[in-house]
């Protein structure tokens, strides 16, 4: 394996992640990020200067909505996603601002 | 010796853009729904769900662009800002990175210190985060998703202010740019505008920039003024004793005059930018950016210009008319129709003003009609009311728009013309009154006010106050 995963990164990419991940699963982690890392290294064997990077697959472009309201109340619906409801609105742990 | 410092100051301002859907679904950007009421499965994150651009928020983008300098860049994308908050639900807000709308603007701002350029490195297009509201007797927290998804310009000018006035000043020139062209009513009170304080400090000649930090929470000029003095003292003060200043977010409390670091070292500042795969890049042709040229209003540049020229208004009318839209499009419209600019203009700046201060409008509150108003001053012009007569006539119209020459008409408000009544009015007045009438006699000039006061009550009010001030000297002197 070209790509070591450190242990300062692994602890890191978890913070980014909001995960706790436990001592094996850190190890497993690293193991499968660096392998990942060094399938995309395989990238690299190409020449891509000049080569626009892509976004897309399709060659589409300019797709606008008109500034016209067309949903209705479906707060019903929608709430019915949240792990819990009070007062119509979505209830999360608390957060500090 | 004390060492200088210079304060080196740039701006983020989000300004909120008045579209009537958000910026990618159909959902209503109104103000004051319900909870959730507006939102669907695009601006909740449901999976699955497909953002599309609503074509009126490029448009306003590159309107603000084209109206302050900027390079729009033909080819532009939309990037994902990953970062996981309960009011961003799809743990990633949609906004521009790589390739934003416009580039390197510029306004002219003037202050005491003369004009000068500030840059503007960047408007990017974004969307708003959801509202958060915290219920501190259960200890958690509450989501409205009503607001995600409102389209959002950010404006991201060169560190290139150096005072608080400068500051102030550019936030004003892009208020009434932005106002000018009817994409936000930029209220900072009420966050249709909302500026950051990027700030740091240098000793006076140094040529690289100091650690700068980023102030939020800044609802005023006068805290953004405030904040920024706090600001400056804190980093000199931390530079004078040795310390550095780090690099960091602060949210400002105005009441304390203090700020502190928001965030803390758990959540890193790494928003892992790429292109949002959703969205398809948009193309800018020149039929396009011509179309938004010409449809370019006048600004408030040259209005003022113009005020002077076509109506011979005094600079300070023309600086208060022009400080609000509103107020402008309700000046020129009345002038259309009564001809009459410095009589419009004194009832805007004096009945108007006094009315929306006292009652806590702004010009784009106010409900009567540009035809009324040219009413209300015809009827004064003509002496078929007098002038208290008009203010009271005033207050009714300011609150119910209602038409001044009818309500003259059905409250019987007219003045009395009738120079028979008005004299017999003026005799009794003189015959009970003897002590003012000798006052007067005696070289107290003042007690003829006491007597057109008392000849006025007797009219009910309906007089013209000039004749009978022309009527009771005729038979006192």
């Amino acid at each position: 394996m070209a790509n070591i995963i450190s242990d300062e990164t692994i602890e890191y990419v978890s913070i980014l992640a909001k995960l706790e991940l436990s001592d094996e699963q850190k190890e497993a982690a690293k193991k499968d990020m660096g392998r990942m890392l060094d399938y995309i290294d395989k990238l690299n064997e190409l020449d891509t200067s000049g080569v626009e990077p892509m976004s897309h697959v399709f060659p589409v472009r300019n797709v606008f909505r008109e500034d016209v309201v067309t949903n209705r109340d479906e707060s019903e619906q929608i709430l019915k996603n949240a792990p819990e409801e009070q007062d119509n609105m979505f209830v999360v742990p608390r957060t500090f601002e | 010796m004390a060492k200088q410092y210079e304060t080196v100051i740039g701006l983020e301002v989000h300004v909120e853009l008045a579209t009537k859907t958000k910026i990618f679904c159909g959902c209503s950007t109104a103000f004051g729904g319900a909870p959730n009421t507006h939102t669907c499965p695009v601006c909740t994150g449901m999976p699955g769900s497909l953002p599309v651009l609503n074509k009126k928020v490029l448009e306003y983008a590159v309107a603000v662009g084209l109206a302050t300098n900027c390079d729009i860049t033909r080819v532009c994308k939309f990037d994902r800002k990953n970062y996981f908050y309960p009011d961003n639900p799809q743990n990633y807000q949609i906004s521009q990175l790589y390739l934003p709308i416009c580039r390197n603007g510029c306004v002219e701002i003037e202050t005491a210190d003369g004009k000068k350029n500030v840059g503007i490195h960047e408007i990017h297009m974004e969307e708003d985060a959801g509202k958060l509201i915290h219920d501190d007797w259960a200890d958690r927290t509450l989501v409205d998703y009503n607001r995600s998804g409102v389209p959002l310009i950010e404006i991201v000018s060169e560190p290139d202010m150096r005072s608080a006035e400068e500051v102030i000043a550019y936030l004003e020139k892009l208020r009434m740019r932005i106002q000018y062209l009817g994409v936000s009513d930029c209220k900072l009170q009420e966050g249709s505008m909302r500026a950051d304080v990027n700030l740091s400090v240098r000793e006076v000649g140094a040529a690289e920039y100091g650690t700068r930090t980023e102030m939020k929470n800044l609802n005023s000029f006068k805290a953004i003024s405030h904040a920024i003095s706090c600001e400056r003292e804190r980093q000199i003060d931390l530079l004078e004793a040795g310390k550095k200043v780090i690099q960091e977010t602060r949210h400002f409390d105005d009441n304390k005059g203090e700020s502190y670091p928001m965030r803390s070292k758990e959540d890193a500042q790494d928003y892992r930018y790429f292109p949002d795969p959703d969205l398809v890049p948009v193309y800018v042709d020149d039929m396009f950016l011509q179309e938004i040229k010409d449809r370019e209003p006048e600004f408030r540049e040259a209005k003022m210009l113009r005020y002077e020229r076509e109506y011979g208004l005094p600079a300070y009318d023309i600086e208060i008319l022009t400080g609000e839209k509103a107020l402008a499009d309700l000046f020129e419209a009345t002038t259309a129709i009564c001809g009459k600019p410095k009589l419009v203009s004194n009832w805007l700046m004096g009945e108007t003003l006094r009315l929306c201060r006292e009652k806590n409008m702004d010009a784009s509150d106010l409900r009567f009609s540009p035809d009324n108003l040219a009413k209300l001053i015809d009827l004064t012009e003509t002496k078929t009311i007098n002038g208290s007569v008009a203010k009271e006539v005033f207050e009714v119209m300011f609150e119910e728009n209602i038409d001044p020459a009818a309500y003259v008409e059905e409250k019987g408000l007219k003045t009395v013309g009738d120079e028979g009544l008005l004299r017999k009015t003026v005799e009794e007045v003189l015959a009970a009154n003897p002590q003012s009438v000798s006052d007067y006699k005696g070289g107290k000039q003042k007690a003829i006010g006491f007597l057109v006061g008392q000849t006025m009550k007797a009219m009910k009010g309906k007089a013209d106050p000039a004749m009978v001030n022309q009527l009771l000297r005729e038979y006192l002197d």
